[in-house]
């Protein structure tokens, strides 16, 4: 009985791949609709409504989110920021400044053979968290860190 | 303008890892020209993404908050010499600019 129950499960198993294997394939179209510049998103002034436009409302914290950062910078201007995830199956990083007149401020789609990592330099108006969120299969975690900035970049 | 890409990448492993650096002013359009105290207009890169031989396998979305002349350095796994890693940006006028290069073998 025990075993019959072991190869119903295993096939179920099999199943669930192929299931897998075939809704990537429908979603393909979707991940190409997904890549057009978010003005939504992007143009919210406020942190909440860009989450909301991003499908990223309420994540969970998580502490396999590494957030390489400044504790100060001299230059808003120039803020470098390094982030990476240990997150099993992470597809997408989501940065933030809070206090940005427009809080979202990037995202980075990985696909195929890329690693959950990147680095680069962002402009912040003043001191801020920074909010860091992941999007992995069906949640999304956030990490937060605040930056102090001594001279903002706003108008640079 | 001369915008140019410059892109450096190393193999580490099989990890290419790929460091791009974009000409690119990325103006806010809350900044003023000290010449005629004008604002100058918003010009921001938009999209940036990346392909190892014509696979994409990183797409950036980019609001006026990415700094003046951008700096992304990323991983992409399973990578081999002579690979061909590209590059391309749109902006909000809809310029765009592209280039690539081949995976060298490590030192």
């Amino acid at each position: 009985m025990r075993l019959m129950r072991r190869v119903a499960l295993r096939r179920l198993g099999t199943g669930a791949g192929l299931c897998a294997a075939a809704l990537a394939g429908l979603l393909r179209p979707l991940v190409a609709v997904a890549a057009q510049w978010n003005k939504t998103a992007f143009e919210a002034q406020v942190l909440t409504d860009a989450l909301k436009e991003l499908g990223l409302s309420d994540p969970e914290e998580s502490a396999d989110i590494v957030i390489k950062a400044p504790e100060i910078a001299e230059n808003g201007a120039q803020v470098p920021i390094e982030l990476s995830t240990r997150i099993p199956g992470a597809q997408a990083i989501y940065i933030f400044v809070d206090k940005n007149p427009q809080p979202f401020a990037a995202s980075f789609s990985f696909m195929d053979t890329a690693e959950p990592f990147v680095s680069t330099r962002i402009k912040m108006a003043e001191t801020s968290m920074l909010r860091v969120i992941v999007r992995a299969a069906q949640k999304h975690y956030v990490a937060s860190r605040e930056v102090k900035v001594t001279i903002g970049g706003c108008g640079e | 303008m001369a915008q140019a890409i410059r892109m450096r990448v190393k193999l580490v492993g099989d990890v290419a890892d790929v460091r791009v650096l974009i000409e690119h002013p990325m103006e806010t359009g809350l900044r003023k020209d000290p010449a005629t105290g004008e604002f100058v207009p918003m010009h921001f890169i938009q999209t940036m993404t990346a392909t190892l031989n014509g696979k994409p396998v990183l797409e950036a979305q980019w609001s006026r908050a990415v700094a003046r002349n951008p700096y992304v350095q990323f991983r992409i796994r399973g990578a081999k010499v002579d690979d061909e890693v590209g590059i391309a940006w749109v902006d909000n006028r809809g310029e765009t600019n592209s280039t690539t290069t081949k995976v060298p073998a490590p030192h």
